[in-house]
Formats: structure tokens, C-alpha cells, sequence
């Protein structure tokens, strides 16, 4: 597209995902660019999480191919596979911990990974995670039904987060927040992603995030992905759905707020 | 002056400022080497850590640094990073930010007072679980009420569901046992009484022992393994996704719709099976006292109606009666008690099986001793 192109993390062609006769995502392309918060938005049944759940590996595409860090991972070898996982984080839309484990143990799982890591230096390097993804950081020892939605998130994350990632994949981060606790998150987001460096791959219905955080957006519709930009390119795009989308009320109510965000700046 | 070049870790302690050098990557792989090095680093005077050479930091790496940061700061000195660029500065700095308050990590000791307490506490709970157990009981029983006298509200369908689940299905199970313990009750006491020249009372011994004791004790412990978990199991998942809460605020009583047609069922059902295991235990005992100690079907039968009183089957069905509340009660408690996590639905799962079953055998103990006294 642009001249400089900055470098792409993951590169996706003509992914083709189906179950049974139904086709989700027919012949997608996208790229994800080293730095960047890119937010995938889409309407329900657009198949976002089937997205992300291809690219993190939980499915086999029925065609096409997902580069990450340049290496082909469709069909590839499970030692190619594992060291690209470990490259990458996931947050699943619950936080989906581990419920037998604590908090702290639950970020140390990913950490046992790592060979000659002392169990001392591993219990301070889940508390840091755990207090980088802003829980307070009494909240190790909790259990995770003992916490709730939004704290789970949270741990998630941190669990995410456990062995540095270059890529995270966050799922519906901020689904279920109350707005306070869902602004929370966005800042969390944008700051981590700035302070650690990180990619992130979002997949959101949330028009405030999207704003916040996200610096390209990418419109599932139509089976592909219909057009990647940022926020404003997108206010420009003149097809139906996309313009329903970023101009719908509460779409300009998000715009608003940011507006002030930017104001009070 | 410390050199590791393997993990490039330099540190010079020489002068008036420590100096240490980080070379190569430094990142989680080798944060217990670094963070052991940067431990040792004194805090009597200033330290000047240099990045310039480090190829890569990740969290753990600023971990380590910003540990032995706030530690020498602590002490009044400053720790002063070179040679970083402004990414490598927030990345430390944020982490600096978010590194835990180093206190209250101390590990609890149990002390003999604790052990004392947690006995204490363990004896209350079991006093309270009796007490919440008598509680669900009364609850069941002013519902049945409360159905005797309104047939309308009660939920007939459910009941005979739960009849069908309780009973004609452990059919099979239940007349396979006894028919197996008549036959081992038999073979074992044909052993026996041969050497006294008593085999007759063979049939008085599977008579009572059968319908006394163990056709209604073991169908009672089959049925509490398959029933009790049954009823933990599918109301602690309507617990778990908030179905029982949606039931009250529609004004529907979860106690009328979900724990009277369960444990009606099971006292229902518990005497039948009951029965179907007597009859399946005498049938294996005379098929066995038949093939081994050649009494026949006939002769069986003559001495099973003369010898054995019928009173031995009315304890049984009492006793069947009794069971069927107590494994209701606990099973329908259990599923209550579930939260909202898998997890806490396996815990109850098992722990009703596990009390159903001990309450069962104990209920049966005390029995032996109330019908020795009363003379039946």
C-alpha cells in the first residue's frame, strides 16, 4: 500500500475457513504490522473469533496460508508451531484461568516452561505481570472464581503477558465491563502495547476501544476482510455496513467522547 | 570484578560507582542468573547499569534491574541506567512502576494453635451441615405439604420423570447385585453349615440376611452412587448458570419444582427396587443352595414361607424409606451448594456420593440397634 511499509508480523492469503457448507471467511487477506493495535471489528457471526482462532493455531483453514514472523504455520510442524506459541499470547474473551489454580500460579504456568528459571524469580515475574495488568497484587493469591469478570480479564492478560509475547490476541477485552472498568482496560492496552512494544491483535465490538487504542481497523464483512484503515479512513468508507457501523448513534456518541479525550489532553 | 561472559553480565565493584555492563540478550531464559548478579550488587554506594551492549531486554530482564534499582535506592543511593534508548527507558521504568510491594510475602507457619483451630472449625462445619441438612429436610416436607393440600402446584410430570430415572432404570443393576449376593451368601454359608450338618438353614440365612440387611443396604448404596450424584449434578448446573435464580424471580419455588418430585421419587422408587432386589437375592440363593447343596425350589420355598417371619421384609421397607429421604436430602443439598465454577460441580458431585453412602450405612446401624430393642 504505502511506500515505507513497515514490517508485517503476520501475513494472511486467501484464508478460507468453512463448517460443513457454511463459508466464513473466503479467500481473506490481511497484515498485521510489527507495533501496531490492530482492531477487528465485524457483525456477529462474521466469524472474528474464528479469525483469531485460526491465527493463534486452534484451527486448520481449510485453504490458504498464515505467515507469522515469516515462517508458513498452516501444515507446519509442531517444534515450528511451539516456537512460534511462544512468541504469541492469547486472552480468551473469559480470561479463561485455569479454575483449579491461582492467580499466581495460573501466570506461572507459561513461566515452568522456561528451563533454569528459579521458583523465587518465577513467583516475582507472575507478580509483576500480575500487577503490570493492573490488579492489585493481593488479588495472586486469589482463585479465580473469587474474582470477578473484570479482574479475570485481567489475569488473562497477565497470563498472556507471562514470557513477553510480541503478539498478543485479545478477545472481546473489554465485553462485559462496565464503562469505567472498560476504559480501564483501554489504557491498560494502549499503554502496554507502547511500553513493552507489543502487537496487538483485538477483536472488538466496542466502538471506545476502538478509538482509544486501535491504530488500523480491519472490517470483517462479506466473507473477507472488506477494508483496513484507521479510524478516520474508515469514517470515509462509503459501504452500507461499514457506514451503518462507524456512524450509527452510539458509533457518533464514541466519537464524541474521544473528541473530549483528546481535548481535555 | 564479576565477569560472566556466557550470560554477559559485567560487573565491576571496584570504584567509587559500581559499574555493571549487560551484554547479548537479556530476557527470561537467564533472569535467575541476572537477578542473582544484580542482588549481589552492595548498596553502600552508587551503580551505573550500561545497555548499550544488550541486544534485547524483556520484562524479566527490566525485572531484575528495577529490583536491584528500588533495593540500592532504598539504602540512599542512586543506580543510574546508560547507554538505553527511550523504548528500553519506559520499559524499565514501567516495570519500576509495577513491581509489588516487596512486603507480606511471609510464608504462614502452622502452629499448633492453627492445626487446633482448623480441627475446631472442621467439627463446627459438620455440626452445621447436619443442622442445614435438617433444614432441607423440613423445607421438603412443608412443600409436600403445601402440595398435599394444592395438587395443582405440584409437578406430576417431573415426578414421574424422575420415577423413571430412579427406578425402572437401576432396575437391571439392582436384580443383578442381589441376584449375585444371594449366590455368594448361599455358597459361603453351604461351606459353612455343611461342617455342622445344618444345611437346611441355609435358606434361613439368605432369607434374612437378604431381606433384612442386604438387599435394601446395598440397593441404598447403588442408588446413592447413581442417584445422589444424579440430583447433585443436574441441579448444581442449573445453579452454576443462574437457572435456580431465574426460577425465583419468575415465581416459580425451586424447592416445589426441583427437590419434592426428586426426593418423592426416590422414596417412591427406593421400597420397589428394594423388593426387586429381596426377590432377585432369594432367587440366586435358592438357585445356588439348589446346585450345591441339592435343596430344591420346593423345599426352598417351604422353609423360606415356614422359617423366615414376615416382619424381616417390613424392616427392609422402612429401612428402604428412611434411605430414600436421607439420599435425597444430601443429594439435593449438594447440588445447592454449588458455585458458579466446573470446578466446585465435580467437588459436591463427589462429596454427596461420599455422604449419601456414609449416611446410608449409619442410618442402618442405628436401625439394628432400634429393631434389637423394639424386638422385631
Amino acid at each position: 500500500m504505502s511506500g515505507a511499509d513497515p514490517e508485517v508480523v503476520i501475513r494472511l492469503r486467501g484464508v478460507t475457513n468453512a463448517f460443513g457448507t457454511q463459508v466464513v471467511h473466503d479467500a481473506l487477506d490481511l497484515d498485521i504490522r510489527r507495533g501496531e493495535v490492530l482492531g477487528v471489528v465485524g457483525g456477529s457471526g462474521t466469524g472474528k473469533s474464528v479469525l483469531l482462532r485460526t491465527i493463534v493455531g486452534l484451527r486448520a483453514p481449510q485453504a490458504g496460508s498464515i505467515e507469522i514472523f515469516g515462517t508458513e504455520t498452516v501444515g507446519c510442524d509442531e517444534v515450528t508451531r511451539a516456537a512460534i506459541d511462544r512468541r504469541m499470547g492469547v486472552m480468551f474473551q473469559d480470561g479463561a484461568l485455569f479454575s483449579s489454580l491461582t492467580v499466581r500460579e495460573n501466570v506461572e504456568v507459561p513461566l515452568r516452561a522456561v528451563p533454569g528459571l528459579s521458583a523465587d524469580v518465577r513467583r516475582g515475574l507472575a507478580d509483576l505481570k500480575i500487577s503490570l495488568s493492573g490488579l492489585p497484587w493481593l488479588a495472586g493469591g486469589k482463585y479465580p472464581s473469587e474474582l470477578s469478570g473484570g479482574m479475570r480479564k485481567r489475569a488473562g492478560l497477565a497470563r498472556a503477558l507471562a514470557l513477553d509475547p510480541e503478539i498478543v490476541f485479545l478477545d472481546e477485552p473489554t465485553a462485559g465491563l462496565d464503562p469505567i472498568g472498560a476504559t480501564g482496560f483501554d489504557e491498560l492496552i494502549h499503554g502496554l502495547s507502547r511500553s513493552l512494544g507489543l502487537t496487538v491483535f483485538l477483536v472488538t465490538h466496542d466502538l471506545d476501544t476502538l478509538h482509544a487504542t486501535c491504530d488500523r481497523i480491519a472490517v470483517l464483512a462479506e466473507k473477507r476482510v472488506l477494508v483496513t484503515g484507521t479510524m478516520t479512513e474508515m469514517l470515509a468508507v462509503d459501504h452500507p455496513w461499514v457506514h451503518e457501523y462507524f456512524h450509527g448513534p452510539r458509533a457518533r456518541a464514541a466519537q464524541e467522547t474521544a473528541g473530549q479525550g483528546r481535548g481535555a489532553d | 570484578m564479576v565477569k560472566d561472559t556466557q550470560h554477559g553480565i559485567e560487573i565491576d565493584t571496584g570504584g567509587d560507582t559500581c559499574r555493571v555492563r549487560l551484554s547479548g540478550p537479556q530476557t527470561v531464559a537467564q533472569a535467575t542468573v541476572l537477578d542473582r548478579a544484580l542482588a549481589g550488587l552492595p548498596a553502600d554506594r552508587a551503580a551505573e547499569i550500561d545497555l548499550s551492549a544488550a541486544e534485547r531486554i524483556d520484562t524479566a530482564g527490566a525485572w531484575a534491574i528495577a529490583r536491584a534499582q528500588a533495593r540500592i535506592r532504598a539504602a540512599g543511593q542512586e543506580v543510574r541506567i546508560a547507554g538505553a534508548d527511550d523504548v528500553r527507558v519506559a520499559l524499565i521504568e514501567t516495570v519500576a512502576g509495577a513491581l509489588p510491594a516487596p512486603d507480606a510475602a511471609a510464608q504462614k507457619r502452622r502452629s499448633l494453635a492453627d492445626l487446633l483451630e482448623g480441627v475446631g472449625r472442621a467439627v463446627a462445619g459438620a455440626g452445621r451441615y447436619v443442622l442445614e441438612l435438617t433444614g432441607y429436610l423440613g423445607l421438603f416436607l412443608a412443600r409436600l405439604g403445601h402440595a398435599l393440600i394444592r395438587p395443582r402446584e405440584f409437578y406430576l410430570t417431573a415426578l414421574l420423570h424422575h420415577c423413571q430415572g430412579v427406578g425402572w432404570a437401576a432396575v437391571p443393576i439392582v436384580a443383578l447385585m442381589a441376584f449375585l449376593i444371594g449366590v455368594v451368601l448361599a455358597f459361603q454359608g453351604s461351606a459353612q453349615l455343611r461342617q455342622f450338618g445344618a444345611e437346611i438353614f441355609v435358606v434361613d440365612l439368605i432369607a434374612i440376611s437378604i431381606l433384612r440387611e442386604l438387599g435394601i443396604l446395598l440397593t441404598a448404596i447403588i442408588v446413592a452412587g447413581r442417584t445422589a450424584s444424579a440430583f447433585t449434578a443436574s441441579i448444581g448446573s442449573m445453579k452454576m448458570r443462574e437457572e435456580i435464580d431465574a426460577m425465583r424471580t419468575l415465581g416459580i419455588d425451586p424447592v416445589q419444582a426441583l427437590f419434592v418430585p426428586r426426593i418423592l421419587a426416590l422414596i417412591l422408587m427406593l421400597p420397589v427396587l428394594g423388593l426387586i432386589a429381596n426377590v432377585a437375592g432369594l432367587f440366586g440363593g435358592a438357585l445356588m443352595a439348589w446346585v450345591e447343596l441339592g435343596i430344591s425350589p420346593a423345599m426352598f420355598r417351604v422353609r423360606l414361607v415356614e422359617g423366615t417371619d414376615v416382619t424381616h421384609v417390613a424392616v427392609g421397607m422402612i429401612k428402604a424409606t428412611v434411605f430414600a429421604v436421607i439420599i435425597g436430602v444430601i443429594g439435593c443439598h449438594a447440588g445447592m451448594q454449588v458455585e458458579s465454577n466446573a470446578e466446585s460441580l465435580g467437588r459436591m458431585t463427589s462429596a454427596a456420593v461420599v455422604a449419601a453412602i456414609f449416611a446410608v450405612i449409619l442410618a442402618d446401624a442405628l436401625f439394628s440397634i432400634f429393631f434389637a430393642q423394639v424386638g422385631w
